[in-house]
């Protein structure tokens, strides 16, 4: 038993859930209680989705236990194969069902139905829903390409290879976006991608994947097995440099060209980023030896610190992640940049992590994007889970060289503009930062509960904001009129020639710092000598 | 509209045919109750004793990540406990005492059943007894059931609820009880309306503070506020109290009905009431006039979610013109609308559900408005549909007269956003 506040991954049978909605012509038969039907409102709401996940529950009630359990099954795999005409049906229990044993997917098999139907067994109590996802994924091509061992296509000389992008899936992050951004760069060096699973696939191309020539696993925690089962069987050759980052997506063109037999060095030296540039622009210097928290999926969290390392010259100050199959890549990714992986999901220890590595900026998913918020320093998320803001109308990729481009962007927005952070320095101490830098979030919510108001994820889903508007409500109050010391004209003339943006800030800590030496009257001289009192 | 009796409509849905259906069920499970629940008493806890589901299913339906340590949590069972290799009562005692010690502001811990709970037979209710012997004096350990086989959607809140009535101080005192969680600001009004009425004491249950739990006895009118309170109801009977049959104070004409009911259970004359009444009533009518032309004649549609769908199919019909298609509602339970369906204009009222054969009917009728859930929402809206999320009827405060334009506005607002949008 484990105390769990909050949760970064759901069931396994939700991982389940992302491989049927990702697909077409897929239906998902799931033994489970009333209640169970929540997962619709993940792909509805949080991305969107214009219909409903193909998943019919049996909704068991407690009436029916030791009955006909076993029934509501057969007659719900009957009534979903005749109102959706799938062409693989996909059969498994939730975690009450699990605890039934009713065999749900040996039952639906027994019914012989024209169609593939894959039995899935996860187990709830010990597995998650990455892994769900990922077994699903390989037992839905086990099924439908088989086991024997298939001709390798040939090519004619010329011809253009062919490769299959595995992983990309529902509530995966970004994946929509990366899929084209891949395709493109592919298709500049001279591959054509032949499928896309299980993102926007249906059965018969899961049956047709041999016929490429290798696999690109894009998401090792969806497609690692499914890849790595094509390679042994199959002698499907695997990429698995995942193409986050300028250097990764580098690495990646040169490990496809090497698989595929492709000269990529003219491609390489055309195609660029503008992170490379942005980073080196006089601006960016601010950005040197910035404090950064990372902790996510496993392939987003290594990705993550490269590319912070590497590419923005961040110091990596923490990497984690909850993906516990990635443990030991994330283990290795932190021993290069010196610190010690935090391989956890429990959440109160990760906001324990981050709030002892006091960074100045946290990369995580939308769990760490609320720590930190509570502890006011800016944040961007890089990983699932995610909430519905994070699932944008435009283009924007994590992947490739546009993925680094809206990475440079994502990363720097949340932090100060250079100049404006040189003008705020001599304040940066001060207790109202938060207020006056209005973009880098509001001033840490208090922690007690009775002044925040509740954020139903599905009533806010659309109102991302609300949230943001509730932390300002707490801001502290100025100072008190009573005891604070009148500016003189000439005092209150050199306060307007300071940026409106630390105006407010200089006149406190002004305030403050002559309430404090017992000065009455502030002048021209005072406000300098506060300014140097409170200056780096 | 005050002093005289409420007209009836063609003798209502009181012996309408119900279409009784049984299927896929797209209804939360009682668990989702605690996202309210947690928020109205702020000095209780709400341990779940379920699997990685019900931790999922709560955050992503509450999402209450606001709080550091919010006032709810899993205790997931792992395989463990399921293969008997740890003993789950030793677990759950090392789990609440873990728990107790990072939270000594709780006052009440409701340890609360699961589907997997439940399938195991873990006696919730003896781990409680026990566990409230040991913190004797320091905290009230109670437990109820929001599994999923058990209850739908709001039946949790009636569980919860129930479960708190044998600790309800006894007294002799003619007293109002108010049943059914409201949004405080609308209690307040409610209190300062009963005061104006010469009505009390009046205490809200569930309370603000769990340790500060309203009296009962055979003395107590109850009144209830929330049309799924099925099990408190009949527990609070069986405690002496006496229920106040009315409409729910929902709209103008509910709220009037139902502060009526209070008034009459406690001699208050037509005079007074009506004088107490006339200025807020009107405020309602003025405010809800805004929207009826936005609404007037429009047909909606009712997939069963919260159990506020008779209610507000009423109102909607009565105040603002809707013409009813369908009302679902998860059950039907006559002792708690038999005023609501007196008033209810006929129309097809179904009770269960079977989600694919309702949704073939909905469509079949293209209703200008259908009322569902978020899992049903965007699929409908895509389709052309206007859609209004159940659920936001749930979170949002609707009850009585000065929310009964905010009410009718959250039904045409959809409606106003189709005239808008011209892309």
């Amino acid at each position: 038993m484990q105390l769990t506040l909050w949760t970064y991954e759901g069931p396994p049978h939700v991982g389940a859930m992302r491989i049927a909605t990702s697909m077409n012509d897929v239906h998902y038969v799931l033994h489970a209680p009333q209640g169970d039907t929540y997962a619709d409102l993940l792909f509805t709401m949080i991305e969107r989705h214009s219909k409903r996940p193909p998943v019919t529950y049996t909704t068991f009630q407690a009436r029916d236990l030791g009955g006909d359990t076993a029934n509501l099954v057969i007659s719900a795999v009957r009534d979903a194969y005749e109102r959706f005409k799938p062409k693989a049906l996909l059969v498994g229990d939730s975690c009450t069902a699990e605890l039934i044993q009713d065999q749900s997917g040996a039952l639906a098999i027994g019914m012989n139905l024209p169609i593939p139907v894959v039995s899935l067994e996860l187990p709830a109590y010990s597995k998650k829903e990455n892994w769900g996802a990922s077994e699903t994924l390989y037992h839905l091509v086990r099924t439908l390409v088989g086991t024997a061992k298939r001709e390798r296509p040939v090519r004619a000389a010329g011809a253009r290879p062919k490769a299959n992008l595995l992983g990309p899936s529902s509530l995966g992050f970004r994946c929509r976006d990366d899929v084209r951004e891949i395709i493109a760069i592919l298709d500049g060096i001279g591959v054509d991608v032949h499928v896309v699973a299980p993102l926007g696939a249906d059965p018969d191309q899961l049956r047709a994947l041999t016929d490429a020539d290798f696999n690109i696993c894009l998401y090792p925690e969806i497609a690692h097995t499914t890849c790595s089962w094509l390679h042994r069987t199959q002698g499907m050759p695997m990429v698995r440099t995942v193409p986050i980052g300028v250097g990764a997506t580098h690495d990646f063109i040169e490990e496809v060209g090497k698989v595929a037999g492709i000269d990529v060095s003219q491609y390489l030296d055309t195609a660029q980023s503008r992170l490379p540039w942005y980073s080196r622009s006089v601006d960016s210097t601010y950005l040197t030896g910035k404090r950064v928290f990372i902790f996510a999926d496993g392939t987003h969290a290594i990705a993550a610190a490269r590319i912070a390392a590497d590419e923005l010259g961040f110091t990596v100050v923490g990497l984690g992640t909850y993906s516990r199959e990635m443990a030991r890549e994330v283990r290795e990714a932190a021993a290069k940049y010196g610190v010690e992986a935090l391989i956890a999901d429990d959440y109160l220890a990760v906001e324990e992590a981050i709030t002892a590595a006091a960074p100045e900026l946290v990369l995580g998913s939308q769990m760490e994007r609320h720590i930190a918020k509570r502890l006011g320093i800016p944040c961007a998320v890089i990983s699932g889970p995610f909430h519905v803001q994070d699932v944008p109308a435009r283009h924007s990729p994590q992947m490739g060289w546009e993925g680094a481009n809206v990475i440079f962007d994502t990363w720097v927005h949340p932090l100060m503009m250079g100049l404006e952070e040189h003008l705020i320095g001599m304040f940066r101490e001060d207790f109202e930062f938060g207020e006056v830098s209005s973009h880098l979030g509001k001033a840490p919510a208090r922690r007690a509960d009775d002044s925040a108001v509740a954020e139903p994820m599905l009533v806010a889903a659309g109102a991302a904001t609300a949230s943001d508007s509730m932390d300002g409500s707490s801001a502290p109050t100025p100072m008190a009129a009573a005891g604070v010391p009148t500016w003189t004209p000439d005092g209150e003339k050199e306060l307007k020639k300071i940026p409106f943006f630390v105006r407010k800030k200089a006149r406190l800590n002004t305030e403050r710092f002559a309430a404090e030496k017992g000065i009455a009257n502030i002048s021209v001289e005072t406000l300098y000598e506060a300014k140097a009192h409170y200056g780096k | 509209m005050t002093g005289t009796a409420l007209p009836v409509v063609d003798s209502g849905c009181t012996d309408a045919p119900v279409l009784k259906e049984r299927g896929q069920r797209e209804v939360f499970c009682g668990l989702t109750g605690i996202v309210w629940l947690h928020r109205k008493m702020q000095d209780a806890f709400f341990l779940v004793v379920g699997s990685r589901t019900c931790a999922h299913l709560i955050q992503s339906a509450a999402g209450v990540m606001i709080f550091a340590e919010p006032r709810f949590a899993t205790a997931i069972l792992g395989d463990r406990d399921l293969a008997g290799m740890a003993d789950c009562n030793e677990e759950l005692d090392r789990v609440v005492t873990q728990l107790l010690s990072r939270r000594p502001d709780i006052t009440t811990l409701f340890l609360v059943g699961s589907c997997p709970s439940e399938v195991i037979k873990l006696d919730l209710a003896k781990a409680a007894s026990r566990l409230s012997r040991e913190y004797t004096g320091k905290v009230r350990i109670l437990s109820y059931n929001g599994s999923g086989i058990e209850t739908t959607f709001t039946q949790g809140e009636d569980a919860c609820l129930k479960a708190m009535v044998p600790e309800l101080p006894a007294t002799q005192e003619a007293n109002l009880l108010v049943c059914g969680t409201m949004a405080d600001v609308v209690e307040d009004q409610f209190a300062r309306l009963f005061a104006e009425l010469g009505i009390g004491p009046v205490q809200f249950f569930p309370p603000r503070r769990a340790s500060k739990l309203p009296p009962i006895g055979p003395n107590t009118k109850l009144l209830l506020a929330q049309p799924f309170l099925n099990e408190t109801t009949r527990a609070l009977q069986a405690r002496g109290a006496t229920l106040l049959s009315a409409p729910y104070p929902l709209g103008v004409e509910g709220t009037t009905a139902w502060l009526r009911a209070a008034a009459d259970a406690f001699g208050v004359t037509p005079e007074r009431f009506a004088s107490a009444i006339a200025a807020p009533a009107q405020r309602a009518r003025t405010s809800l006039q805004r929207y009826r032309s936005a609404l007037e004649g429009k047909r909606m549609f009712f997939f069963p979610d919260s159990q506020l769908e008779i209610p507000l199919a009423r109102f909607l019909a009565r105040e603002c013109g809707v013409e009813l298609l369908e009302v679902g509602t998860p059950y039907l339970d006559r002792l708690l609308v038999e005023a609501e369906l007196a008033l209810l204009p006929r129309t097809v009222l179904s009770e269960g559900q079977d989600v694919e054969k309702q949704l073939d009917r909905c469509k079949a009728q293209m209703p200008d408005l259908t009322i569902c859930g978020l899992g049903l929402a965007n699929p409908l809206e895509a389709e052309g549909m206007r859609t209004k999320w159940s659920i936001e009827l749930v979170f949002t405060p609707i009850h009585g007269f000065d929310q009964a334009g905010d009410l009718a506005e959250l039904f045409a607002r959809p409606l106003e956003r189709v005239n808008r949008l011209k892309v």
